[in-house]
């Protein structure tokens, strides 16, 4: 009797914490998400925004902004693997050359510019890519004519630097967690440096990388400010798309349809990422921090 | 190697460093130094447009962040106590929360707000004579609701990691439930709350994305940002943007530090 009631209360407990966070959950979140799928089939009122209906022609016309998906499935990857390349290296460093004293500190001093605004990280870049400022110094030195900005390779650089902090803790994490016995057996079998470390080092450090690659390429998709400043227009991506069907068109069934279409485009990339990853390891938590 | 790593460093610093060196610029444009000046802060913090979107931003990014460390602090113990579908559905949810781009983010609560604003509105203005509308608290929602999940995962982690004997030994000196929240759990769990609480502010003060939908017609400092930058800024720009740098990257390193830190309670 009392072992009941006592039960009772610890479950009422449980929901009483869970309940004002389950609430900002379904209102929201999961409530807004399913009302985008339904303005997904509706159509664009006359004065803008959305009038019921039910077709699929939002969907039928997805191929009028098929560039921004183009842009956004062939310079994500490319610059989530132009990221690795560059995060590896500095990863490798931190876990195994860099001073056990100074490696928590020298991490952090990694990831913390991606705290810091995107808005004023990129606006740099624009200074720096545009025409006062590196094609101006190539002009100095004879080399004329050189425009950076608003290109793809700008958007590439751009992205390189934003998200190299986000690429660089699971490599280091994968990386640091390795036994270094397994180093020593290598060597002591008559391996190379390079060869330990293309059969062994590497191999075990794919988890981090795999996880690295996955959140930057997710962030990747749905960027905005990035494609923004540094494309300027002319490179833009699905997130670009959508803020101009949203805000300035205002054609929001269209607009629903093109996020429907993102979300489905990540949630494809993340069950591919779940089933061939972390299937393969255990690494399951995501060094978000 | 070293070298590398040092490059590195300079790759990621260096863009940072260029807005802080140009907000003592004398001239007027980006790029192009004339010389010395602090100029551009006094003429920043004198403008009224600025000053209000930063009052405004810092409202939102206190209240995101109060409220966020809260309930996500409170449904991470809670989450502790649940096994079964609940568990996974909300562990989806948390996850949902956080991959789903602000963009869409953005968007849907935007849709969500206006629809209840076009239903409810109807009934407030003839009982009331108010009509609701976006601004300030619809950004803070919005903020809320990604930031929970952020504090949920920081919290959880330390959870965890946290010494289940404590609280038996706690349970076995006759504290009651409350107090051994108060008195043994609460105090390891801090780090991470304040970590989570750090993490939440800085979000929400940098949040431009979702602002940018939902702001109504309130401005933050980021959509001042954005606007001046599209409309060629002024050295004002770089000066705001300094101190805000120097603000947000003392903040992460702090809460890096707290959350790598460990408990010292524990090895007691």
């Amino acid at each position: 009797m009392m072992s009941q009631k006592s039960e009772r209360r610890s479950r009422l407990t449980t929901a009483l914490l869970v309940a004002p966070a389950a609430l900002f959950f379904v209102f929201l979140l999961v409530l807004p998400l399913l009302v985008v799928v339904v303005y997904s089939f509706g159509e664009r009122a006359p004065a803008g925004g959305y009038a019921p209906a039910f077709t699929f022609s939002n969907y039928l016309n997805l191929p009028a902004r098929g560039k921004a998906f183009f842009n956004t499935l062939t310079l994500a990857p490319l610059a989530t693997l132009l990221t690795v390349l560059f995060a590896y290296p500095m990863a490798y460093f931190l876990a195994v050359k860099a001073d056990v004293r100074w490696r928590l500190l020298l991490l952090a001093l990694c990831i913390a510019p991606f705290w810091t605004s995107q808005l004023l990280r990129y606006y740099a870049w624009m200074m720096i890519l545009g025409s006062k400022g590196i094609p101006s110094w190539l002009a100095s030195i004879g080399i004329e004519g050189v425009r950076i900005i608003n290109t793809p390779a700008a958007v590439l650089i751009g992205a390189v630097y934003g998200f190299l902090p986000l690429m660089i803790p699971p490599i280091y994490v994968s990386l640091e967690k390795l036994d270094r016995r397994l180093l020593e057996a290598s060597a002591d079998l008559g391996a190379t440096p390079f060869r330990t470390f293309l059969q062994v080092t590497l191999p075990l450090s794919l988890p981090g990388v795999a996880t690295g690659t996955m959140l930057v390429f997710i962030l990747l998709m749905g960027d905005y400010i990035l494609p923004q400043f540094l494309g300027g227009g002319m490179v833009f991506f699905i997130g670009n798309a959508l803020v101009d069907l949203f805000l300035q068109s205002r054609n929001w069934p269209f607009g629903a349809a093109v996020s429907v279409a993102l979300i489905a485009i990540m949630f494809v990339t993340i069950v591919v990422y779940m089933r061939f990853v972390l299937g393969h390891s255990g690494q399951r938590r995501v060094a978000l921090v | 190697m070293q070298v590398y790593a040092a490059l590195i460093y300079v790759f990621l610093y260096a863009p940072i460093g260029l807005i802080v060196f140009f907000s003592f610029n004398s001239g007027r444009y980006a790029m192009d130094w004339r010389g010395f000046s602090l100029h551009w802060y006094g003429s920043a913090f004198s403008n009224e447009l600025i000053v209000s979107a930063l009052a405004t931003s810092l409202t939102i990014a206190l209240s995101t962040a109060t409220l966020a460390s809260i309930i996500g602090t409170l449904a991470a113990l809670g989450l502790e106590r649940t096994k079964g579908w609940p568990r996974h559905a909300f562990d989806a949810l948390i996850y949902v929360a956080i991959m789903v781009p602000s963009v869409v983010i953005g968007i849907s609560t935007l849709i969500a707000f206006v629809t209840v604003f076009d239903t409810v509105n109807p009934l407030l203005e003839s009982a009331a004579g108010r009509r609701a509308q976006m601004g300030t608290w619809t950004v803070i929602a919005a903020h809320v609701l990604f930031n929970i999940a952020v504090v949920i995962l920081i919290v959880r982690a330390r959870l965890t990691g946290m010494d289940r004997s404590l609280i038996e030994a706690s349970e076995d000196l006759y504290a009651t439930p409350l107090g051994t929240f108060r008195h043994v759990v609460l105090p390891l769990l801090l780090p991470s709350i304040v970590a989570g609480f750090l993490l939440s502010f800085t979000f929400s003060f940098e949040d431009f994305i979702i602002a940018f939908f939902v702001a109504g017609p309130d401005t933050t400092l980021p959509i001042y940002v954005f606007s001046s930058i599209r409309r060629g800024v002024t050295p004002e720009i770089n000066a705001v943007g300094s101190v805000v740098l120097f603000v947000s990257l003392t903040l992460m390193l702090l809460a890096q530090f707290l959350m790598r830190s460990r408990a010292a309670p524990c090895s007691q």
